[in-house]
């Protein structure tokens, strides 16, 4: 087979031709991030993550088989801002619960979310509901999870040739629905080959879901030595010989809280610095003084968690969302995708503790109202960061509050800011 | 039972029952030997096809911006008020109510295609009346509205192409003196663009076609006009289908071509059987069929597709998807269609303006064509011209004619005109201090629909229109179109709500441009622009909408908007 040369973020390589340009990359050394494209299969060109200037204009990457001459940018600023927009967009469209997903810690699309540094969505969430479907024989079907990639419509046939999946719908509607006639003569192997294909959790065999312990997952090690770099955070100056800092717990689960306690002996040396005024740590209700950091937690659920955030955008210099629900609503979020009214009434008038022909919601003038849905932090106040995590790790925190604190550079080890 | 078939037999099992059953997806997938959810895959792609049974009358209400100024409000409520049934929902066993895209009648909104006929300037006493002759029993086919689009402007006669006297057969004569290669040639030199919004060099395609060897070639006709506001294809089928043809014969005749395929928007399917009359007469003619004008072995034959309900499917290579019974998605191609089209074999695909003014050229000859127009763009173009003008309608114009001209008092009368968006939701739009641009490849390039506002219209809610357009049409398989349109229309909402910063604006430019970016085909790439030149072209427009800040670093919030569900619960729980 014929070598031909071509660029590669300007630097010569060379490649069989016709290569597909994301195998040639990897040969070269050069790493493109891609959900769709999967070894043999035809170039699906959906995902779009790993779009590459081609001479100038933006293709798919894995649609590109390579030919002379061909000059390619992979790296440039406006491509990574791409396609952590485009994870960004999936991150949104669906609904995904990390915490929750059978598959953390072996998804290919919280991996990348990590792998390029996303902290938050620029986008707010859609918080659609969509479909769980558990009628199939040997699989589950999440829509809430699927990114449309396309991989398991081309790869998962029957032995007699027939497709399982197929997209039904279109436009934002559109959703991999399972043969179900097809799918039932897929042998158990075949079930699980199509849930590893699956860049997502939207694909599980029932019962084979959490058959991977803790430290054997595909991405458990991080790239050893990845540091992300605690840019973009906010300047501060301040005349306190003290530094103040003020936190507190929306609506989440104080989880966030209990990581910040493992900074475990550093709390010791951050009271040297800093006094904690406004929080459950010291357990002052109110305001005494003006703060230079709030660390909040949880998201807006009601009208006293809007209040709460309100106040401390007021006296804090510098407000941090700390944790998922803070970010963008985290678990309490799962409610979004179910009306209001079905939420009250399976609390308080159809659950199993409710009494007998119960009738009232609770409400009293004391009592903050039920927003109509989990708000994330951003849409109520201006965020000046956001620490992802759930919990976030102890020493992002704290290196974070330091870095602000103290104008210090600090970078995050890829296993820091990790934390499924 | 062939693949190519799909769409036909679906469309049997719609016309006939009414909906498409899961018996008859299983039916279908076993005489296709494939799995039932491919063909439910394709059912569900399509507007048209339902899954679930629909009432013996089925009224599809356009929904397009120009009839939401039009008075859609209060048609929709009066049809539902009518009929006893809500919109986008089954109905009951007499009427289903569908919203549905432009259906090329712009310039009569508002309007519904009843069983596929059409009804035009609806009123609610209209519909009142219609409802209750259908009541009646009366056939709907008697009663619908006779809709020819007027056609309000052509040049002098010395520069008219498309609108001249018509003759049959006579485009196909110089034939008999040319070569396939000199026809080629012709059409080559005339510089005769792509009229279907690509402005692709139609002669590049022809020659490209013809210079790929194989055993069968084919020429596909792209009647499927789905551009909100473009609806000069449908106004040639009224006027001159007969050009279309010898458009087509020509086509065939200069690539090599045996197989003509128009595929015709459902939307136009009550045009079908007049067209399939004058075939009928091509045939009997010989200008269509066997050893056509005695020429030995020049066989061509033309037949319809009929599509259904698919925006995207205007886009060859999602059109050609569609014509092999698949769903409407653009696939990944590595080669063009004249090289790979149709069933893999070279294909042309032009739209029906192309292919009209292809046979007008080899009547006229190239330099009667190339004396008209600009350099760049030689010739005339259609102009379909809808909203805020005295005279909406068809427009021949010279290339290089000016805004100006277009909406002043010798052609469409704009009043006020303040935004104006050129070739329909995915072009581009213009203020009032861009109106001396003339239409030509030179400047701006105008696939054939004008939508004119005046300053009295809300740029937002035809923002919302377009941008909502593009989120119901996007075929769904990348993520930058289905969920980025999906962002930018919540986007928008959020500023109509007056919840609008400084930032929504950047934010609106910025994601757009990442849609533009990364996005799969066409539709993507271009769903973004309306609503990115508007916010730079309308700045004292959307300066006003930006609420002001307090100084305070609270983000806007709706906070009765938060606690209204609450508060309306809790009042009918409460003892």
């Amino acid at each position: 087979m014929e070598n031909i040369s071509f660029k590669l973020d300007g630097r010569t390589c060379t490649a069989e031709k016709g290569t597909n340009l994301i195998e040639a990359a990897k040969q070269n050394g050069i790493f493109i991030p891609t959900l769709c494209h999967f070894k043999h299969l035809n170039p699906l060109g959906s995902c779009r993550v790993c779009t590459v200037n081609l001479n100038g204009r933006p293709v798919a990457g894995c649609t590109i088989s390579l030919q002379e001459g061909m000059d390619i940018e992979v790296n440039t600023t406006e491509l990574l801002d791409t396609r952590k927009a485009i994870l960004e967009m999936m991150f949104v469209e669906g609904n995904h619960f990390c915490p929750s997903c059978e598959k953390s810690g072996d998804c290919q699309m919280q991996n990348l979310g990590y792998e390029t540094g996303i902290r938050f969505t620029r986008y707010p969430h859609l918080f659609v509901d969509r479909l769980v479907d558990a009628r199939p024989e040997r699989i589950v079907v999440n829509q809430n999870r699927c990114i449309k990639c396309k991989r398991c419509i081309e790869e998962v046939k029957t032995n007699d040739g027939f497709s399982v999946f197929s997209f039904t719908q279109r436009g934002n509607s559109t959703k991999v629905s399972v043969d179900y006639e097809q799918e039932a003569k897929l042998s158990e192997i075949e079930a699980e080959r199509a849930m590893q294909i699956c860049p997502t959790g939207s694909i599980l065999v029932k019962g084979k879901t959490f058959s991977k312990p803790f430290g054997n997952r595909q991405f458990d090690l991080g790239p050893e030595g990845k540091q992300f770099s605690l840019d973009k955070i906010k300047k501060h100056k301040t005349t306190n010989k003290k530094k103040r800092i003020a936190t507190t717990s929306l609506a989440g689960c104080f989880g966030c809280h209990m990581s910040m306690l493992d900074i475990d002996l550093g709390l010791l040396d951050l009271l040297e610095v800093v006094e904690f005024n406004k929080s459950p740590i010291t357990d002052i209700k109110n305001f005494t003084e003006h703060c230079d950091i709030g660390l909040i937690e949880g998201g807006c659920c009601n009208t006293h968690n809007i209040e709460v955030l309100r106040e401390f955008r007021k006296h804090c210099d510098i407000l941090v969302s700390v944790g998922e629900c803070a970010i963008w609503g985290g678990l309490p979020a799962i409610r979004n995708t179910v009306p209001l009214e079905e939420c009250l009434r399976e609390a308080y008038l159809e659950s199993m503790t409710s009494e007998e022909g119960a009738t009232i919601i609770p409400n009293h003038e004391d009592i903050p109202k039920i927003l109509n849905k989990v708000y994330s932090n951003h849409e109520v106040v201006k965020i000046d960061y956001h620490i992802p995590g759930c919990p976030p790790n102890a020493n992002h925190i704290w290196n974070v509050v330091k870095h602000i604190l103290f104008e210090e550079e600090y970078s995050i080890a890829y296993p820091e800011f990790k934390y499924d | 039972m062939n693949r190519t078939h799909l769409l036909n037999k679906l469309w049997e099992y719609q016309h006939k029952f009414g909906y498409i059953s899961n018996e008859a997806i299983s039916e279908i997938s076993k005489l296709l030997n494939v799995s039932a959810i491919e063909i439910e895959s394709v059912v569900s792609f399509y507007h048209f096809f339902h899954k679930t049974p629909t009432g013996k009358h089925t009224i599809y209400l356009n929904n397009s911006i120009i009839s939401e100024l039009k008075g859609f409000e209060e048609v929709k409520t009066a049809f539902e008020k009518e009929t006893g049934c809500t919109f986008n929902d089954n109905g009951n066993e007499e009427f289903s109510l569908f919203e549905t895209s432009c259906i090329g009648l712009n310039d009569q909104e508002p309007a519904a295609l009843i069983n596929f006929y059409p009804f035009t300037d609806l009123t609610p006493k209209k519909v009142k009346l219609i409802v209750q002759k259908i009541k009646n029993g009366e056939n709907v086919k008697d009663f619908a509205s006779k809709t020819k689009s007027n056609i309000h402007y052509t040049p002098p006669f010395h520069k008219t192409v498309i609108f001249k006297p018509y003759e049959m057969g006579k485009s196909l004569q110089p034939i008999l003196k040319n070569s396939p290669q000199q026809i080629i040639d012709k059409i080559t030199k005339s510089k005769l663009l792509g009229c279907g919004g690509a402005f692709f060099p139609a002669g590049y395609k022809w020659q490209s076609c013809k210079n790929n060897e194989a055993d069968t070639k084919y020429i596909i006709c792209n009647a499927d006009e789905g551009e909100p506001g473009t609806f000069k294809d449908k106004a040639l089928f009224q006027y001159l289908p007969g050009l279309l043809y010898e458009g087509m014969i020509l086509a065939g005749y200069a690539t090599g071509a045996k197989e003509g395929i128009i595929y015709l928007r459902a939307e136009y399917l009550y045009l079908l059987p007049a067209l399939e009359k004058l075939l009928e007469e091509f045939y009997t003619k010989n200008l269509l069929g066997k050893n056509i004008l005695g020429i030995d072995g020049f066989d061509f034959e033309l037949r319809y597709q009929i599509g259904a309900g698919s925006y995207v499917c205007g886009a060859a290579s999602a059109l050609i998807e569609s014509l092999e019974g698949r769903r409407g998605e653009p696939p990944v191609r590595s080669h063009s269609a004249t090289k790979y089209g149709y069933l893999q074999k070279p294909t042309v695909v032009n739209n029906v303006e192309t292919l009209c003014y292809a046979a007008r050229i080899i009547e006229f000859g190239e330099d009667y064509f190339l004396n008209i127009g600009t350099p760049e763009s030689p010739g005339t173009k259609l102009i379909s011209i809808s909203g805020d003008v005295a005279k909406p309608g068809i427009y021949e114009i010279e290339y290089g004619t000016t805004f100006k001209e277009l909406l002043g008092i010798e052609m469409s009368q704009a009043t006020s005109p303040y935004f104006v968006q050129v070739s329909g939701p995915s072009g581009d739009c213009i203020n009032n201090t861009e109106f001396n641009r003339k239409i030509c490849k030179e400047d701006i390039l105008c696939g054939g629909a004008l939508m004119v506002f005046n300053r009295n219209r809300d740029i937002l809610q035809i923002l919302r229109n377009f941008i909502e357009f593009f989120k119901e049409e996007s075929c769904g398989v990348c993520t930058p179109c289905r969920a980025g349109n999906f962002i930018l229309t919540e986007k928008i909402k959020k500023i109509q709500r007056g919840l609008c910063t400084q930032e929504d604006l950047d934010e609106i430019k910025q994601w757009g441009k990442i849609i533009k970016l990364s996005s799969r085909c066409g539709l993507g790439k271009a769903s973004p622009n309306a609503l990115i030149m508007a916010t730079e072209k309308f700045k004292e427009y959307f300066n006003v909408k930006i609420a002001p800040n307090d100084g305070s670093q609270n983000v806007e919030f709706d906070m009765e908007d938060a606690i209204h569900e609450f508060d309306s619960l809790i009042k009918d729980t409460q003892l």
